[in-house]
């Protein structure tokens, strides 16, 4: 069988769709965290990437230290994660409310370099490896690319947290919360709401998905001081293009600029790799609130 | 004569550098409703959002209950029984109308039922799936004080109710604020409006430049008139 779109054999453009949605996956879960945490906080925080790599070697020195394997960390790692994000947020990121977001972006920015090079120090700038669970071992002939069936893990993984995340937002009290102080937090707080336990649990909330995606991406890539800063530029470009702040536009574009990045390696290898900032220019040029973001 | 439920001395309130409340003095006893009359930008808005906490620049002591308003962080006034309802209604884009009803948490016993509120506000329970700020002026006035209502609240504080609104909701906000004063609510009110707060209210305090400057009953509006005239231009 020898299908062939524009010349492309059938079986590369689905390979390269498939891979695309992988890396979606990734850019789905850490662009919602931003999302959420930018919404609320209005801090646009460049510790993501840090956070992320925080996640994955949470697992990794699980295992090493504790014995513990992938699918106990899976649910510690982030919590771990989230922990951290909340002291964080709590003795030092709220003494910068009120003044000028740049602040808030400024601080994250420094806090991301002290967690990388502190990581640096101790375990090296190069990469360890992370065992796969021995569960989601092996592969599947799809027909047209074998899958690991890990890497299918990912995106189902992925999916369910990312709608689980957004019905939390759209379909809960707590959610509501969350949006109406997203609009006006003083009026919610005189209603009653903790509204500065809720900021917290926000930041908590954006980091234990930064700390998810990094144990999910532990036993794909490398476990590296790095790994965060290598992706984050890609992730704030997610943002940007579905509209800061907006949820599930966050989620969208997130699988929508994975799939653009793999289909760009079929069609014109070359530009794989600019692809994302090509468009995030486009988007900022012609709708600078976003695709999904309210007008500006 | 008992404690007043509302006490407020001396009460000072910045906005940054600027001094905007001089010393207020006022109480409010309970099941009174009392309207704070004053040109604008004499302090009324700040009054009230500087007894909620919301101004926290603020000096002076206001007791509600007997407890210390002052020194409690901002959403712990909404549970001491203070519901507000800004001037600028504050209803929430992003929630429908029925989310923007349950936000306030239930801070007391003794709050209206949901049914009890769509059988006062009946175009709320209509377009309770709407988004809050798809309704009309008059409807997102009506949502704003209904909200307030369920979660149990002793004491609203009521920021011009009728602003901007057409006669016959301006009415009918007079029927449910007499209506409250039936089942014994306690209103702290804001108004521009002198005959619909002379239809409302039991007391009235003048206000200018961040001080009170005069204070009567209903009852001596008429012997009041005169001055009122002058400060207000009524």
């Amino acid at each position: 069988m020898s299908f062939a779109i524009f010349g492309i054999p059938i079986q590369a453009f689905l390979g390269q769709l498939l891979i695309g949605l992988i890396n979606g996956s990734f850019y789905a879960l850490l662009s919602l965290g931003l999302a959420v945490i930018f919404g609320l906080l209005r801090v646009i925080n460049f510790a993501h990437g840090a956070l992320y790599m925080l996640g994955a070697f949470a697992a990794l020195l699980l295992s090493v230290y504790l014995g513990l394997g992938y699918w106990p960390a899976l649910l510690l790692a982030p919590l771990v994660v989230g922990l951290t994000g909340a002291l964080v947020e709590r003795s030092m990121l709220s003494r910068l409310y009120g003044l000028d977001p740049l602040y808030g972006l400024l601080f994250t920015f420094g806090l991301a370099l002290v967690i990388e090079g502190t990581f640096r120090y101790f375990f090296g700038a190069s990469g360890q490896p992370y065992p796969q669970p021995s569960l989601l071992s092996g592969g599947v002939n799809l027909g047209f690319m074998y899958l690991p069936i890990y890497r299918g893990w990912v995106i189902v993984a992925s999916f369910i947290v990312c709608m689980a995340v957004w019905l939390l937002i759209e379909k809960t009290k707590l959610g509501s919360y969350l949006r109406a102080a997203t609009e006006d937090p003083i009026l919610v707080q005189s209603f009653g709401v903790n509204v500065p336990l809720l900021l917290t649990l926000t930041y908590a909330l954006g980091a234990g998905l930064a700390g998810f995606a990094g144990v999910l991406a532990a036993p794909i890539y490398q476990v590296s001081p790095l790994m965060g800063s290598n992706l984050i530029i890609i992730v704030f470009a997610v943002v940007v293009v579905g509209g800061m702040g907006s949820i599930l536009g966050a989620i969208v574009t997130g699988y929508l600029l994975g799939i653009a990045e793999g289909l760009t390696k079929v069609f014109y290898p070359e530009a794989s790799n600019i692809v994302i900032f090509v468009i995030m220019a486009i988007v900022l040029v012609l709708r600078p609130a976003g695709l999904f973001g309210k007008d500006v | 004569m008992s404690e007043p439920l509302l006490n407020v001395a001396g009460l000072e309130a910045w906005y940054d550098e600027s001094h905007v409340l001089h010393g207020v003095d006022l109480h409010v006893n309970e099941g009174e409703t009392i309207c704070l009359l004053g040109r604008n930008g004499m302090g009324k808005t700040t009054t009230l959002r500087t007894i909620m906490g919301i101004l926290r620049k603020r000096s002076g002591t206001a007791t509600f209950a007997g407890q210390d308003l002052m020194k409690m962080p901002l959403h712990h006034v909404a549970r001491s029984g203070l519901g507000f309802v800004p001037e600028e209604r504050g209803i929430f884009a992003t929630l429908t109308v029925e989310e923007n009803l349950m936000l306030p948490p239930v801070t007391a016993k003794g709050g209206m039922s949901v049914e009890e509120i769509y059988t006062l506000f009946p175009n709320l329970k209509e377009r309770r799936s709407s988004a809050g700020t798809k309704l009309s002026g008059g409807e997102q006035q009506m949502l704003a004080m209904a909200r307030i209502l369920r979660t149990g609240a002793r004491c609203l504080l009521l920021d011009e109710p009728t602003e901007g609104l057409a006669p016959v909701i301006i009415e009918a906000i007079g029927d449910i604020l007499r209506e409250l004063k039936k089942r014994g609510m306690t209103v702290v009110l804001v108004e521009q409006n002198f005959r619909f707060a002379s239809r409302v209210a039991d007391r009235f305090y003048l206000m200018d430049h961040g001080r009170i400057t005069a204070g009567f009953p209903v009852a001596d509006l008429q012997a009041n008139m005169a001055m009122l005239n002058k400060e207000l231009g009524v």
